[in-house]
């Protein structure tokens, strides 16, 4: 049979045929989710700080907490949910990074702890930490030079 | 007599029999519009097993005793097992078999696994090669989802083009003498890459293989599409059977009241989260095996066209940039 359509015009009958996600539901969602993880980050941080904390060890207390949070839920099968619910709200946060690495860590145990988490854990997070990383060495060069 | 007719379809002049057909599914299956049609669902998706390759791989092995059970057969008398899956190097299928007595030939068609293995058994049987063999295809949601995209439980969204993975696995025991449905023709399909690259929409990438497959098929027998009670595809889902009814009208051919698709009658998208439909290799082999064959068993449907839709892509080629290639294979059965 002969072709009805080239790529291009095939891509945009398909775009004219395929729903789209429901972008402002969907932000709405986000927004809620990643506003409710940072405003419970708020609240743990105004506790610290309500202990005496100075600002930089309330921070990273505050980070440690959000962590542990995100991976047990993680590991109860539940911040999948939450990812589902919120998609970039969830998965911006800290708490997403979390799980981003604690997801693979679980699913590809069965391939043992060296090859399968220890090799697998970053199958996510590592182009965040690779570029993330790069960028800011890179930035710390130019504030260098500027300065 | 054996003919070969047009471009790709062979038909078979002595019709190898159905004899036997066995689907085990997993829970979410199991919940959906074709629950009761299964022979059995497995409540966990581990299946009791400590990772999804072998849940997947004791899937296949338990579908294959069960076909046996149901054709009252045993392994000795059967001449070739021809099966396939999702997995890389097809090990749930190679790894179902291992230890068993005959003759096996592991095959990979994506998702249309289930009908090109068909096919070729047919034409081993018409060929006087052999007088039983096992057709079977299974896939699983959490292997697939862990080879094809992400671990299980990293929280992402998916697009509401996307597909869902049938856990299932279908069998088929074909006969060269004996009763029931009866394979009449294959049309082998051609590879057919309309340049997507969405690996999130592979109903649409797939539906230009199966409109091509079933048209050709139409215009090589000379048939109409209601010479067919029933144009089965596999699992283009929701946006994928659009587009393929869309396209069969373009060529000429109106399939609108005759066409179903396997991934569709899968779940219930209204209440199942299953976005665009079901996919896998297993979800047009269970679908068949549960619901379809009892129906020609029954002479409920007297003649349909199961045409079984396969995107042939890996996550590597696709990270290469390439687009998803496709691919359909039609089977006429009588029932």
């Amino acid at each position: 049979m002969q072709k009805l359509y080239n790529s291009k015009e095939y891509q945009k009958y398909v775009d004219k045929k395929s729903p789209n996600s429901k972008l402002g539901l969907n932000m709405l969602k986000a927004f809620l989710t990643g506003g409710t993880i940072c405003v419970i980050g708020q609240l743990l941080t105004n506790y610290f700080n309500s202990r005496d904390l100075d600002q930089i060890d309330a921070a990273t207390l505050t980070s440690m907490c959000l962590i542990l949070f995100s991976v047990i839920l993680t590991a109860l099968d539940l911040y999948f949910y939450i990812g589902k619910f919120g998609g970039a709200g969830a998965s911006i946060p800290i708490t997403g990074f979390a799980n981003s690495i604690v997801s693979p860590a679980m699913e590809f145990k069965t391939e043992g702890y060296v090859m399968g988490v220890g090799a697998k854990m970053f199958l996510i997070a590592g182009p965040v930490l690779v570029y993330g990383i790069s960028s800011s060495v890179l930035l710390g060069l130019i504030y260098y030079i500027v300065k | 007599m054996n003919t070969r007719m047009g471009k790709q379809t062979v038909l078979f002049g002595k019709m190898p029999y159905m004899a036997a057909a066995a689907a085990i599914v997993g829970p979410y299956e199991g919940d959906g519009p074709l629950g009761n049609s299964f022979d059995k669902i497995i409540p966990n998706d581990d299946n009791g097993e400590k990772s999804w390759e072998k849940a997947e791989t004791k899937l296949m092995k338990d579908t294959y005793q069960l076909l046996l059970q149901k054709g009252s057969t045993t392994e000795n008398d059967i001449d070739y097992v021809i099966a396939g899956d999702l997995l890389n190097q097809n090990i749930a299928s190679s790894y179902a078999f291992r230890g068993c007595e005959m003759s096996y030939l592991g095959i990979y068609g994506a998702c249309s696994t289930f009908g090109e293995s068909i096919g070729i058994a047919s034409m081993i049987m018409a060929g006087d090669f052999a007088k039983q063999i096992i057709c079977i295809a299974s896939s699983h949601f959490c292997s697939a989802e862990r080879q094809y995209r992400y671990p299980l439980e990293f929280a992402a969204q998916r697009t509401p083009t996307a597909q869902w993975t049938v856990t299932g696995c279908g069998g088929v025991l074909l006969q060269k003498e004996g009763t029931g449905p009866m394979v009449e023709s294959f049309t082998a399909g051609r590879i057919i890459d309309q340049g997507l690259k969405d690996a999130n929409n592979m109903g649409a990438a797939m539906a230009p293989a199966a409109a091509d497959t079933i048209a050709t098929h139409l215009m090589d027998t000379g048939r109409k599409p209601n010479d067919y009670d029933m144009i089965v595809t596999g699992d283009l889902g929701a946006v994928g059977t659009d587009i393929c009814r869309d396209l069969l009208s373009q060529y000429g051919f109106d399939v609108y009241g005759i066409h179903n698709d396997c991934g569709l009658l899968m779940y219930d998208r209204n209440k199942q989260d299953a976005h665009a439909g079901g996919s896998g290799c297993g979800c047009s082999a269970s679908v068949f095996s549960a619901y379809l064959y009892p129906k020609l068993q029954s002479r409920e449907l007297t003649r349909i066209l199961f045409v079984p839709t396969g995107a042939l892509l890996s996550p590597t080629i696709i990270q290469q940039g390439e687009s998803i290639a496709c691919i359909a294979h039609a089977v006429g059965i009588a029932g």
